[in-house]
């Protein structure tokens, strides 16, 4: 460890000059959001299916319905904790917006509530689902202008779901122009989803 | 009224922290003798109202006040009693109320081991340490008050992660935390030692059994977070490469580098500069840390809310810490940076050459750690870095560490002869090189699994390793004269390492799983256990529901274990959970866990579930490397000469 000439002097510098660059990249970080997710769906037509709604005769929903308006979906359950998190902020938003939401209940019957030993029919699952998310939404007030209910979640791996809760908005050729993994949040609804959807609105 | 207590002692700790941080420094710089001895009673008060804080927060958690924030949104009046309490540190106010509580714990206990250390010295540490603090409770007042009242209060609180529910997380975030905030000891110290411009043997003797107790706390934090990994988390995994197992994961390898370096710089007063520059590296790894778990900056699995404040007051306070330190290194460390010669092969060398590659690993593990950040600020994608890449850099960078760790014991000080250590360490290595070749070619030819050229290369290093420090302490314990005990210390956390690579070599190499599809009288077989589904049952626990499958294992037609793995469903949250089932033993466990149900047999039409079973050999030397290691540390932590340390190192 000799310190002869110039060099010997700068080498001691390299450790701050390290720090610093690593301090301007983790600033800018901080401007980001990894939950935002690109997902290959967005640009891609929204995937189609035809599921039953929480409405208690058949009712059925497809997306097709939704065309020529822009539209939100977004994944929830009664068992996902962040959903409580980011609901109020969806029954709020759509007081004031006149953007439709759809709701896609996300395996809200899962195996722990079947008894040991018997499965449910089909049919008793929707009903174990309809009757608990319809109480959810008369306690936490109701967003969606209908919720569709994917039980098995087989729309949602059509959808790619990572987690639940996610949100997608939907133009009017019923192409997918965004998606988001986990909760919102007031800064992504007015920075992201509301600049967007009042764009899309336009064309 | 207790919480509001809580609060205004925070606050009082602030400005008495400021104090202890300005004051003394001020009066070493001046020359003010009543400014330095103002150190040691405004730490103790300092202590004093940090503590009263963290009991006022404690006391709410035990009485169930759901009026205030915190409590209620990660405690539940029916979680156990002592779940309650660690409900303190389960979330992001009170772990960082936790970790301004250890630092106001390691500076009062720095404030009264220090009694033979100079006035200006302990003045200056203390004063370091009470500006960290400062900082620190700064952002829990201004960003993360953990008595924030809720008002109206609510009926029941959301309850604690389920996840967290287990001892092991009852204890493994104060351990990590005890050895994150211990660094600041070390840095401290390094930082005094800059300011008065004497980075001599005094300095590193009284760094050395500091950075070796907090080193011990986080080797043991480490250990039992990744054995809470393994038992909780249900796949069967022990390490994930997760941004925040990384963020604990580099001070510790800097901390490793630092106790070796502070040894040499002790002994010979070699390479001060890099030594304290390892000091002032596992302090700021430790605040790295802190700001890549609580900014929100990297998804991880251990996901705290984030909140981009806070990541903007954590990265301002790291830039302010570790940039005017690494300033203040950069403009004394040239002038008392020469140091005593050093041959090419010495045990300097080789120590200076492991730390300089623990460096590299930790620089590995930092790139993989931010390069999605890096990646994402340059505006080119998202991307994600996975164990393949940690696995790739780790292992040819950690090998010739754990091979220089034979050597670098067995040479000596200054000047080493080569021949002499080759002809030394021969048979050493012969017999490694036949354990290495040996056991895998005898463990294929009995069908346990193929022999991969990595198995060799983990079992040749840990046989190196034991072989070589049993030579050595052997070559030691004939000659005359008094061992200290932080040579014996030194040959257990060695020894515990060559175990923990034993372990990870044993199950990487070796371990099997079973995917399958079981009902009720239907069996898996697995190596030479069956195991049979004889029931399912459900279970009531004091907050969840839960199916448990009973497993009887039998080998060679005897039963040999019971697995009871569960699937739990907590009431607060409804969140499934599975709860492994482990039969543990020195040579392998056996882990089963239960998925989702299934569709029907398809004859029978009987119901059948998703289970997980595995066999890992030889994975309870993991820990039990860990713990051995931990053991070393403390060893010679508590050898003789660091506490008369001071009264021989008194300037002349």
């Amino acid at each position: 460890m000799s310190n002869d000439g110039k060099f010997g002097m700068k080498k001691f510098l390299i450790p701050l000059a390290f720090f610093l660059s690593l301090v301007i990249f983790l600033a800018l970080g901080l401007q980001r959001d990894p939950k935002e997710i690109p997902s290959p769906l967005v640009g891609q037509a929204a995937p189609a299916f035809k599921l039953f709604t929480l409405a208690p005769n058949d009712q059925t929903f497809e997306p097709q319905e939704m065309l020529g308006q822009v539209w939100m979906l977004n994944v929830w359950a009664t068992w996902c904790v962040a959903c409580r998190e980011e609901h109020p902020l969806l029954v709020e938003f759509s007081k004031q917006h006149s953007l439709p939401i759809v709701g896609l209940s996300y395996k809200e019957v899962q195996a722990q509530d079947e008894p040991p030993g018997a499965k449910m029919s089909p049919e008793e699952k929707r009903l174990l689902a309809r009757q608990r998310s319809e109480k959810w939404l008369r306690t936490r007030g109701n967003p969606y202008v209908l919720t569709a209910l994917d039980l098995d979640g087989r729309v949602g791996i059509d959808y790619g779901v990572y987690g639940v809760p996610e949100t997608y908005v939907i133009d009017k050729q019923g192409v997918i122009r965004y998606k988001l993994v986990g909760a919102i949040t007031p800064e992504i609804l007015s920075k992201k989803i509301l600049p967007l959807v009042t764009d899309l609105q336009k064309t | 009224m207790i919480p509001e207590l809580g609060h205004f002692a925070l606050i009082l700790a602030f400005w008495i922290a400021l104090a202890q941080g300005v004051l003394p420094l001020l009066g070493v710089a001046t020359g003010h003798l009543g400014w330095q001895s103002m150190a040691k009673p405004a730490t103790a008060l300092h202590f004093g109202l940090v503590l009263l804080a963290f009991l006022a927060l404690l006391w709410s958690f035990a009485v169930n006040d759901f009026s205030v924030l915190y409590v209620s949104q990660h405690s539940n009046s029916l979680l156990p009693t002592g779940y309650r309490m660690a409900a303190v540190w389960g979330g992001h106010e009170g772990s960082l109320l936790l970790w301004a509580f250890l630092l106001a714990l390691w500076s009062i206990a720095v404030a009264v081991f220090s009694r033979t250390l100079p006035l200006a010295m302990s003045a200056r540490v203390l004063g370091v340490l009470g500006l960290i603090s400062t900082g620190f409770l700064a952002f829990i007042l201004t960003t993360s008050n953990p008595f924030d009242r809720l008002l109206p209060a609510a009926v029941d609180g959301r309850d604690l992660n389920p996840l967290l529910q287990d001892v092991g997380l009852i204890i493994h975030p104060p351990m990590l935390y005890m050895g994150y905030v211990g660094f600041s000891v070390a840095f401290a110290f390094a930082i005094a030692a800059l300011l008065s411009g004497r980075l001599d043997a005094a300095w590193a003797r009284w760094s050395r059994p500091w950075t070796l107790v907090a080193w011990v706390f986080m080797t043991f934090g480490i250990g039992l977070g990744s054995w809470w990994a393994y038992s909780e988390l249900g796949w069967g995994g022990w390490w994930f490469w997760d941004p925040v197992e990384n963020a604990s994961l580099m001070p510790w390898l800097f901390g490793t580098a630092l106790i070796h370096a502070l040894m040499a710089t002790e002994k010979r007063g070699g390479f001060k500069a890099w030594t304290v520059l390892l000091a002032i590296g596992a302090f700021s790894l430790s605040l790295l840390g802190t700001f890549l778990v609580r900014s929100g900056v990297l998804t991880s699995v251990h996901a705290f809310a984030s909140d981009p404040r806070r990541g903007v007051f954590v990265l301002i306070f790291l830039a302010v810490v570790v940039g005017s330190s690494l300033t203040l290194f950069a403009w004394r460390a040239p002038k008392v940076s020469v140091g005593g010669r050093m041959g090419l092969i010495s045990r300097e060398s080789f120590l200076l050459a492991n730390s300089v590659l623990l460096v590299v690993a930790t620089g590995a593990v930092l790139l993989g750690t931010i390069y999605p950040l890096i990646i994402d600020a340059l505006n080119m994608g998202k991307l994600s870095v996975g164990a393949p890449y940690f696995n790739a850099v780790f292992v040819p960078l950690l090998a010739p560490v754990l091979f220089l760790m034979v050597p670098g014991v067995a040479a000596s000080w200054k000047e080493a002869q080569i021949n002499s250590l080759v002809l030394r360490l021969r048979w050493v290595a012969l017999g490694s090189l036949l354990l290495a070749c040996g056991v895998p070619a005898i463990l294929q030819q009995i069908g346990q699994g193929e022999w991969l050229w990595r198995t060799s290369l983990g079992l040749f290093l840990s046989a190196w390793i034991v072989l070589g420090s049993a030579k050595h302490a052997l070559g030691r314990l004939r000659q005359s004269g008094r061992i200290p005990l932080s040579y014996w210390g030194m040959h257990t956390a060695h020894l515990g390492m060559a175990v923990l690579v034993v372990g990870i070599t044993m199950v990487k190499g070796y371990e099997l799983e079973r995917d399958v599809r079981i009902g009720i009288g239907e069996t898996v077989t697995l190596r030479d256990f069956t195991l049979e589904l004889k029931r399912m049952e459900n279970v009531d626990g004091p907050n969840y529901k839960a199916l448990r499958a009973m497993l009887q294992v039998k080998k060679d037609q005897r039963i040999v274990a019971e697995l009871t793995p569960e699937k739990r469903r907590y009431f607060s949250t409804a969140m499934p959970m599975t709860e492994a089932a482990i039969d543990s033993g020195w040579m392998r466990d056996l882990y089963a866990s239960l998925g989702d149900s299934v569709e029907p047999h398809p004859q029978t039409g009987a119901p059948r579930w998703n289970l997980h079973v595995y066999d890992k050999p030889f994975i309870s030397w993991l820990w039990a490397g860990a713990l051995l290691m931990v053991l070393g540390g403390l060893i010679a932590a508590l050898d003789k000469r660091y506490r008369h340390s001071a009264t021989r190192a008194a300037p002349t």
